[in-house]
């Protein structure tokens, strides 16, 4: 069943209108609202909108002839139609996502190198730059005086980061009896911004792993011999993560470069550790970090991971919560893994991933032993740490576990 | 008085002396020969500036006669003494040559009164004296361009030249040439009580601009009182005891009809002026069109003889002849200089103005450029619907892929002074998200250049 299309009302007085121009022609497809025609008054221009979605089946009036008021301009049937160009239309504002915060794992802090370059930026290239984590400092401006224009930013969001040669792989279409078995999921907001995030650390740093095992038996005896002393004390229980807090601060200790961090042409080292506890949540993961974790006791360590990791899965972390970490310890242990790759979180140059403590028949003195046995691996960026100091690093941390009072007595 | 100079500017129009000042600034020794007793050439003297001010004295006219009584004040009848009129615009000439005069002695750049004539590669004759130079430019401008067999006597047949000094409002005012200076000289007369009726050649007025820009600014013209005969020409002009017989053909060459006037403005345009300039001497080579022809630099095919301005190609435009005339100083003085011909904006003064900027959608589609339109129109402004000035609209054209900004075209009052804000944009290759990101102070009429820059890739807000 056709819809009319009617000259509205236009206005006290106005009692009829020229035709200035139709947007559509007949067989174009037309969405409900969308501007169809131009009429022109004494007093004002106006769009005449669609009112129903279907095929513009006839028009009426040519462009030139007056109508009156509530005269019938056209036609819409039924129907797909063809999709034609369209001079005026209005697009649709792009949705904007509205991100928690709390869940967005460690951004970048703005260094001052970063905030001085957003100077001098248009409106456009901030806001490409920001909802695409781009290095303005990398893309290539061809604007006035070397400026960056909207269109260099956009090229510059449509590649890879730091592009290699590597082509853009383009998904072959699912044949259409496949397709109902397939479901298309938006993206969210958090995801692309974790995807970005780790292409950038992937694609920045020179990243290898090495890796070690700890027989957990010394901690486990201890934590055995004193876990009920330790809760009644300090009203939280003695895990494992306060260990190797301590133990890597330690090591970070002995090996400055595995807390260090490159920008530009500069090395930071840093003499405070932040160590940051990456934590799953249904929506990701996050990485809160334990602030001046060297001044923490045990309880404090355990106590702040704890209540991190609560707020976390509710979603309630803070920014600030989320940034300035200078290492971090990642553990797929308690999903099974027990060997693992763990990412860098840029722009740190360390992540210790904890695994599964299995126990398996190990050689000592000579003997076949049953152990409890972690394996620990270290992905370090190459760039600043030496592989002498990342297998270091990680002797130093199973070392302190596996006798746990060479951190009593800083060895 | 020294005959040695670094450089000779023959013609002292905006183009010739804003060279001259700019080499005098960056060192060079100066003379600017000028026949006129004053300077400022076409421009001051009978062009851009005289018209400015009897446009915007019928302005204000107009105004106290169609506005006022709505905003409640009441003058009487407005009358308009036309003799007072025409001082007051010559006032405004004679304030501007003597500021050129002023420049002049304030740069020291010696201003040699008199015809120039090349006599020889650093070498110009006036009158009896014969200026030595390292470099010449010639700067002489422009003419009226000639209608076959009419002959302007500026009296009643007359030029803008004439037009600019009319003693009586006509009471039926011919304009042939629907072009800027045919519909801005138009407008000056027809508000002061004189039936307008322009014949144009072609099927629209001021040829060149956006097509939509055209449509509607024709309609609105026409809203004044405006009559026109397009597509049209005049052929005959017979001088009889009632005025003008005017007579009017179809431009295919069919009927002809018969209209009276009592003043006929003859403005289809202007053509180079090199009269008298000796170029044969020197054998600088001019194109079919009578422009001397330059290469980038505006190097003639003579060393050490240079042009700029409306005597060479490009958009005949005052300010197009300054960006020229001080590039060519940076030029000569050994420093970079440079003018971007795709970012220099046309305005026509009538009420509302009309502007414009960068390419229209003929063009874009002429040259297969994809783009997105955003437009915004006056009566959608806050400012515009407190002042009444709601005729016209902005509509920016940028580029579908990069969103750059291709060209703005205005109609609307100030549109003369909101293009500015287009041509910075375009100079620094502005997208039109850009623009929309800007804070515009409100209540503005420029606000509207920002919703049309939100038109162009999404919604205006006042809409």
């Amino acid at each position: 069943m056709a819809t009319e299309i009617k000259v509205p009302a236009l206005g006290e007085s106005v009692t009829e209108a020229t035709v200035a121009q139709w947007f559509k022609q007949p067989g174009d497809a037309v969405s409900v609202d969308e501007p169809l025609v131009e009429l022109e008054t004494d007093k004002v221009t106006v769009e005449v909108p669609a009112p129903a979605s279907g095929v513009l089946s006839e028009i009426s009036v040519k462009v030139g002839e007056t109508v009156a008021i509530g005269a019938i301009l056209g036609a819409i049937g039924e129907g797909a139609g063809k999709v034609s160009a369209k001079p005026a239309a209005k697009k649709e504002e792009p949705k904007a996502a509205a991100p928690k915060p709390a869940a967005a794992p460690a951004p970048k802090p703005a260094p001052a190198a970063k905030a001085a370059a957003a100077e001098g930026l248009a409106p456009s290239v901030r806001r490409i730059a920001e909802e695409n984590a781009l290095d303005t400092s990398k893309i290539e401006g061809t604007g006035k005086d070397g400026r960056i224009t909207k269109g260099d930013a956009l090229e510059a969001a449509a590649k890879p980061a730091a592009a290699p040669a590597a082509p853009v792989q383009v998904r072959v279409a699912t044949p259409a009896d496949q397709s109902a078995r397939e479901e298309r999921v938006r993206m969210t907001r958090l995801r692309k911004t974790i995807a970005t995030r780790l292409k950038e650390a992937q694609n920045t740093a020179a990243m290898l792993t090495t890796f070690n095992e700890v027989d957990m038996t010394a901690i486990m005896a201890l934590r055995n011999q004193y876990k009920d002393v330790f809760e009644k004390k300090h009203g939280v229980r003695l895990g494992f993560m306060g260990f190797f807090v301590k133990a890597c601060i330690a090591a970070l200790k002995e090996i400055p470069a595995v807390n260090a961090e490159i920008d530009g042409d500069d090395l930071i080292y840093k003499n405070y550790y932040n160590i940051g506890v990456a934590v799953g949540t249904d929506r990701g993961l996050v990485v809160p970090v334990v602030r001046e974790a060297q001044e923490l006791s045990f309880a404090d360590i355990e106590k702040t991971i704890n209540e991190y990791g609560k707020r976390a899965r509710d979603g309630h972390l803070k920014l600030e919560e989320l940034q300035g970490g200078t290492f971090t310890i990642s553990n797929g242990g308690v999903y099974g893994s027990l060997m693992s790759t763990p990412i860098l979180n840029a722009p740190q140059s360390g992540v210790l991933g904890m695994h599964k403590i299995q126990e398996r028949p190990v050689a000592i003195g000579g003997k076949v032993e049953i152990r409890p046995m972690m394996y620990l691996a270290l992905s370090y960026d190459h760039r600043i740490v030496d592989g002498k100091e990342a297998v270091t690093f990680l002797v130093r941390v199973k070392e302190a576990l596996e006798d746990p009072q060479r951190l009593l007595l800083d060895l | 008085m020294a005959d040695t100079f670094d450089l000779v500017v023959i013609g002292a129009g905006p183009g010739g002396y804003e060279c001259a000042i700019k080499a005098a600034q960056l060192g060079l020794k100066v003379a600017c020969v000028e026949k006129r007793d004053a300077l400022g050439g076409t421009c001051l003297n009978v062009g851009c500036i005289p018209s400015k001010a009897l446009l915007h004295a019928s302005e204000l006219f107009a105004e106290a006669q169609h506005a006022f009584p709505g905003m409640g004040i009441d003058v009487g009848t407005p009358k308009i003494d036309v003799k007072k009129l025409i001082a007051f615009k010559d006032e405004a000439v004679d304030g501007n040559t003597k500021g050129i005069e002023f420049l002049f002695k304030k740069n020291k750049i010696e201003w040699v009164k008199g015809e120039g004539v090349i006599k020889a590669p650093g070498k110009v004759q006036v009158g009896d004296r014969l200026l030595e130079t390292k470099n010449i430019v010639i700067a002489t401008g422009s003419d009226v361009a000639r209608l076959p067999g009419i002959e302007i006597d500026e009296k009643t047949v007359v030029s803008s030249t004439g037009a600019l000094m009319l003693d009586k409002v006509p009471g039926r005012l011919l304009v042939v040439g629907g072009g800027v200076i045919g519909l801005e000289l138009g407008s000056v007369w027809g508000r002061l009580g004189a039936k307008v009726t322009v014949v144009e050649f072609l099927n629209d007025i001021l040829p060149g601009m956006d097509g939509e820009v055209v449509k509607n600014f024709t309609r609105i013209l026409k809203k004044q009182g405006f009559e026109f005969k397009l597509g049209s020409k005049v052929t005959k002009i017979d001088k009889a005891k009632t005025g003008l017989k005017v007579s009017v053909e179809t431009a295919t060459g069919g009927e002809t009809q018969v209209l009276e006037a009592d003043v006929v403005l003859v403005a289809i345009g202007r053509v180079a002026y090199t009269g008298g300039l000796g170029l044969d001497n020197v054998g600088v080579k001019t194109d079919k069109r009578g422009r001397v022809e330059v290469d980038q630099h505006f190097k003639t095919n003579v060393d050490g003889i240079y042009a700029i301005g409306d005597v060479i190609a490009g958009p005949m435009l005052a300010h197009k002849a300054m960006e020229e005339g001080v590039a060519l100083a940076e030029q000569l003085a050994g420093h970079w200089g440079h003018v971007n011909y795709d970012v220099i904006p046309g305005v026509v003064y009538t009420a509302p103005e009309v502007a414009s900027v960068g390419k229209t959608e003929e063009q874009l589609k002429a040259d297969g450029v994809e783009y997105n339109a955003g437009k915004f129109p006056f009566t959608a402004n806050g400012r515009a619907k407190a002042n009444k000035t709601t005729d016209g609209f902005v509509k920016i054209l940028a580029d579908k892929t990069t969103d750059r900004i291709l060209g703005v075209h205005i109609i609307g009052a100030n549109a003369g002074e909101m293009i500015q804000e287009a041509v910075v944009a375009m100079e620094f290759s502005g997208s039109s998200e850009d623009i929309a990101r800007m804070c515009f102070a409100h209540p503005t009429l420029s606000e509207a250049v920002k919703e049309a820059a939100l038109a162009v890739t999404g919604s205006p807000i006042h809409m």
